[in-house]
């Protein structure tokens, strides 16, 4: 479904990707886990358009990203619930998931998938009204991912979705994933927490210093001795 | 009473002016954090652009409001053209205090140009004969309905303006586009479009406050917007710059501020009063009346 051949991204003098290549196959959840400062934001920012590769080929089902405008990419059918969650505080939440369908003008269809996601996020529903910037950060994060399924997405692209939540929050927003992956998507997951991602996820990639260091079913490098040693602190 | 009622009146008057003219300043603020000098030149587009095309709407046998909407037209084009021709490129190359600079250049650049077109020059124009030509006739009552008509209108717009930015999509997508640039990508919204219609409605506003002006004070000349967009300015500073419902509050405000301190204090001391006021305000109260600390989201 995705496939990542050989980009390479920089910030001006800083060469943040070298030449990374990754796939995600239809239906899988593809975990890409790495230290921080590693390029994993990078890499995402780089598929949704936020970022312009210099070289190499973004292609989402044969399509070539870096030829969609920035803004046109969540039509492509892949939606981004970015690193830190990016919700806008000054709106309810309900008008949130909202903007989640901005490109969608059916107000059937909207209601649809808002309804699916009030289902997905019990709590969203209790909350409707609240300003999005009072929520929690466990809730934000729950916004931020129903926003993302507003479009019915084929992929997700999930940046640190455990960011600065508590173990308890942690383990519920990771049983979310999963109950997403179940549901059919198709999930790009970025974790620094490596342990719960590979724990989750059908194969994965380490980056390391903007390069693809190993890549493998997520059950083999959960027992590699270096992923171990460096991700896992074993 | 009646010179307390009147004052109010005035105040109001004058209040909705600044208003308008502070919406102007606070939708651009708001949407890509820069003031925008240039916007009180707008203003003196507006009321040029009335001042000659309403002959040729006469001439025409077309409505006098006529040229009022080629003015909102106008301004909002120029507003547009501002911000993809001076502002975009500078933006993306250059630091915050670049675009500032730019702006101050813009506004001068208007300036200059109009006194540049022979049929402008550096003379005040007397805008008397187009409300009289428009049958607009100025009661001289204590409750004019020139006074009611600026201020209802005002009104008016104020309260469809605010409505369209909580109701509809497009007024959505430029709530998000303020806070959120890159998350409002990430939804499908075009950054750049809801930028440029920004400044077109902003800008439209400007064409408005000119009638408005005009209809009070019957003369255009270019430095016409210098005064007036510095006071809305405040306004806009006021009742918390980026957002909608202080530059209503702070322009009028500032409106009354002006009119009673002429009143009962004296005329001369109207502008000191405006700035004490502010600077009393902004100690208290930093991000001005309804002020949200809005940090510079990336
Ligand atoms: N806007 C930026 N300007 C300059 N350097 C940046 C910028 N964003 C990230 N970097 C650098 O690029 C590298 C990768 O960053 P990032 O993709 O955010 O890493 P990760 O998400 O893995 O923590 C880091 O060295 C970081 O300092
Ligand atoms: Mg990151």
């Amino acid at each position: 479904m995705l496939e990542i051949k050989d980009i390479n991204v920089y910030y001006g003098a800083i060469h943040a990707l070298k030449g990374v290549s990754l796939t995600v196959n239809d239906g899988e959840l593809v975990s890409l886990v790495g230290a921080n400062g590693a390029g994993k934001t990078t890499v995402l920012h780089t598929i949704s358009g936020l970022l312009r590769t210099t070289t190499g080929e973004i292609l989402l089902d044969g399509i070539n990203l870096q030829k969609v405008p920035a803004s046109s990419i969540i039509r492509m059918g892949l939606a981004h619930v970015p690193e830190g969650r990016h919700i806008f505080s000054r709106m309810s939440v309900e008008e949130n998931l909202r903007m989640g369908a901005y490109i969608i003008n059916d107000a059937k269809q909207i209601n649809d998938n808002l309804e699916r996601v009030y289902h997905h996020f019990p709590r969203l529903k209790e909350r409707t009204r609240q300003l999005g910037g009072t929520l929690s950060g466990g809730e934000q994060q729950m916004l931020a991912t129903g926003r993302a399924l507003m479009t019915n997405p084929k992929i997700l692209l999930m940046d640190e979705p455990s960011m600065g939540l508590s173990p308890i929050l942690v383990n519920e927003i990771f049983s979310i994933i999963q109950q997403l992956h179940a549901s059919g998507i198709t999930i790009l997951l970025v974790e620094q927490n490596a342990k719960k991602a590979l724990a989750v996820a059908d194969r994965a990639y380490v980056l390391e210093t903007g390069k693809i260091s190993m890549s493998g079913s997520a059950g083999t490098l959960a027992e590699d001795d270096r992923v171990r040693k460096a991700y896992l602190g074993a | 009473m009646s010179t307390f009622l009147q004052t109010l009146f005035v105040g109001l008057r004058l209040g909705s002016i600044y208003a308008l003219v502070a919406l102007g300043y606070t939708m651009v603020y708001g949407i890509i954090r820069l003031i925008n000098f240039a916007h009180g030149d707008f203003i003196m587009v507006g009321g040029y652009t009335m001042i000659f095309t309403t002959p040729v709407m006469i001439a025409l046998e077309l409505p006098i409001w006529a040229s009022v909407v080629f003015a909102i037209l106008v301004c909002a084009i120029v507003g547009m053209s501002t911000e993809l021709i001076a502002y975009r490129p500078v933006r993306k190359k250059g630091t915050s205090m670049s675009a500032l600079i730019t702006a101050i250049a813009v506004s001068l650049f208007l300036e200059n140009l109009a006194q540049a077109i022979p049929q402008i020059g550096p003379n005040p124009k007397v805008a008397n004969q187009i409300f009289s030509a428009g049958g607009i006739r100025i009661v001289d009552v204590t409750l004019d309905w020139t006074t009611m008509l600026t201020i209802g209108i005002s009104v008016v717009v104020m309260v469809v303006l605010y409505q369209f930015t909580q109701k509809t999509r497009i007024g959505r997508a430029m709530r998000c586009v303020s806070e959120d640039k890159s998350a409002s990508i990430l939804m499908g919204i075009n950054v750049n479009r809801t930028i440029v219609l920004t400044f077109a409605i902003g800008s439209g506003l400007a064409a408005i406050a000119a009638l408005m002006y005009m209809a009070q004070y019957p003369k255009v000349y270019t430095t016409m917007g210098a005064l007036l967009g510095l006071k809305a300015f405040v306004a806009a500073v006021l009742g918390g710059i980026g957002v909608i419902p202080g530059a209503m509050l702070g322009g009028f405000v500032i409106g009354l501020v002006e009119s009673f301190t002429t009143s009962y204090v004296s005329s001369s001391m109207a502008d000191t009063f405006v700035f004490l006021i502010l600077i009393i305000v902004l100690i208290l109260k930093p991000a001005g009346i309804l002020g949200k600390n809005m940090g510079e989201k990336v």
